[in-house]
């Protein structure tokens, strides 16, 4: 480093020595970012990222007042929302980053979808994408259940129940999941482990791969400019980008503040096992197109169960789209195939409108 | 002679050529694996419940409580049941859990059915699955009232 040998210069030194320092800003400087009309969308990695490092930073925070047992779950709430100071805004917190983490991930999902970013040689990027997806419900449909109200327990016996439909081991893994014949106590121990230990580990692990596999094959261009002879220019993802970043990053922490204080988390009433489903009991939002299709379902289609024939369309479904990268095989070629962007628009479409329909239908019709 | 090195060379290579090594290296890997797999499995399953064998309950409320038109759950073991008295004033019991996805059914007075408000199911009166997408009838349970008591027991 040019200049005079000041303590900061002499301290860079020592510790450039053991840690190497120099080869991480090498690292950091190969690093840089195309931009076109699309670049807007490589923003929500990173949101999604920020979203869910505000998630370990206000889980672990809720970790200290938390009680899991069905017996002093809710209680345990109770009194972090009203006795705790910035109890109910620690909560609020996590409840609306995880909403809009999940929302940041599915617009990185399907813009990855339909710019078709998932082509030869990202087919990995976007399996250990897709594999984070399905962490990220996971953490979700857990997490639901840990405030142990009405909403969430109903919530969870009917989620828990969709295994039983897996033919010969539905029934054992049922029980495996929720700790017993029923939801109850033992349900609720294991959702706190799989919440709080071990989805955060398996997620930290998986985003260590995609990192590293965005990392190594660069941003992808999407055909439509390469087409057009490509980005005219391109940006220094350290600093240019991820000071771009950043604002995003700070505009997310304002708008979670906001919803926070003017909408905090509700708790509702405590689960009872023994008092019926109350009427407009729903999921999740990300649940809601799902949990709306069960219900138009007859009981029965050709012979099998309506609700076994929708969960393995989802199932089915969600593999077609964790296989899109090998079944397109036109992206390989660089050939342009309309297929599954036409398949893509059809999910979204799909969702939407269950999702609206979910909102909106008298749940008493 | 073969010198001692030599015959320990011989012994080294016909331990390599055998693949012993190899084959102690990964059934111990393989042992290993299943050694702490086989527990790990064993303690995510949950110990048996202890289910209530009961096969009858007496209700904690006199059949006058129930009146016409209405509903109460009750506790059949560790699972909820429904009794309800008909226009007529016959006292039914069901078991109360959805045979949809298995949230708790409840009497609606307006349409006289069983509802369930997860994925609006119906049922009717006779426990028969009349509307929505449950697949089966509830299970249905028998009443016998004994005095000032409601008993109910599992069909036969």
């Amino acid at each position: 480093m040019p200049g005079e040998r000041t303590w900061v210069t002499e301290a860079w030194t020592w510790l450039d020595d053991r840690l190497g320092l120099a080869g991480i800003g090498t690292l950091a400087k190969k690093k840089d970012v195309p931009v076109h009309r699309h670049t807007l969308w490589y923003y929500l990695g990173g949101m999604t990222l920020f979203l869910f490092m505000v998630q370990l930073g206000t889980g672990a925070l809720l970790l200290i007042y938390y009680r899991p047992s069905a017996g002093e779950a809710y209680e345990s709430i109770q009194f972090l929302m009203a006795e705790v100071q910035f109890g109910w805004l620690i909560r609020s917190i996590h409840a609306w980053s995880a909403n809009l983490m999940i929302f940041a991930l599915f617009l990185h999902l399907f813009s990855v979808l339909l710019l078709r970013a998932y082509s030869r040689p990202r087919e990995l990027t976007w399996v250990s994408g897709f594999a984070l997806f399905g962490l990220a419900l996971t953490f979700g449909f857990t997490g639901y259940l840990l405030p142990w109200n009405e909403l969430s327990y109903f919530a969870t016996r009917v989620g828990t129940q969709i295994i039983a439909v897996i033919p010969v081991v539905g029934e054992s893994l049922l029980r495996v999941l929720r700790g017993g014949e029923d939801v109850t106590g033992a349900t609720l121990t294991r959702f706190y482990a799989i919440h709080v230990a071990i989805l955060p580990a398996a997620a930290l692990a998986m985003l260590g791969v995609h990192l590293y596999l965005v990392q190594r094959h660069g941003m992808s261009v999407p055909e439509s400019v390469a087409a057009a002879g490509g980005p005219k220019r391109r940006m220094p993802f350290f600093p240019n980008f991820f000071l771009r970043d950043l604002v995003g990053w700070l505009t997310a922490l304002a708008i979670l503040a906001a919803l926070a204080a003017y909408f905090p988390a509700e708790l509702g009433v405590k689960a009872d096992p023994f008092a019926p489903a109350p009427a407009g009991i729903r999921p999740e939002w990300y649940f809601m197109f799902m949990f709306q299709t069960l219900k138009y379902l007859p009981a029965h289609i050709v012979g099998i169960e309506g609700e076994a024939v929708g969960i393995l369309g989802f199932g089915l479904g969600g593999l077609v789209l964790l296989l899109v990268p090998f079944l397109d095989r036109g992206a390989e070629r660089g050939k342009s195939g309309r297929v599954f962007m036409w398949l893509g628009l059809a999910i979204i479409v799909f969702v939407i409108v269950l999702t609206y329909l979910g909102y909106t239908a008298n749940p008493r019709k | 002679m073969s010198s001692p090195t030599q015959g320990r060379r011989t012994f080294l290579q016909w331990v390599m050529s055998r693949g012993l090594v190899t084959w102690i290296l990964s059934t111990s890997i393989g042992g290993l694996f299943v050694a702490v797999l086989y527990p790990v499995t064993k303690y995510l399953v949950p110990p048996a419940s202890t289910e209530s064998a009961a096969s009858t309950v007496t209700l904690p409320f006199p059949p006058g409580d129930v009146a016409p038109n209405t509903a109460k759950l009750f506790k059949f073991g560790n699972r909820p049941g429904i009794i309800v008295r008909t226009a007529s004033g016959e006292l039914r019991a069901f078991s109360a859990t959805c045979t949809h996805l298995g949230c708790i059914i409840q009497l609606r007075q307006d349409l006289g059915q069983f509802w369930c408000a997860c994925h609006n199911g119906h049922f009717d009166l006779n426990g028969i699955n009349i509307a929505g997408p449950p697949p089966r009838p509830l299970d249905k349970f028998v009443v016998n009232v004994r005095g000032d008591q409601i008993v109910v027991s599992k069909g036969a």
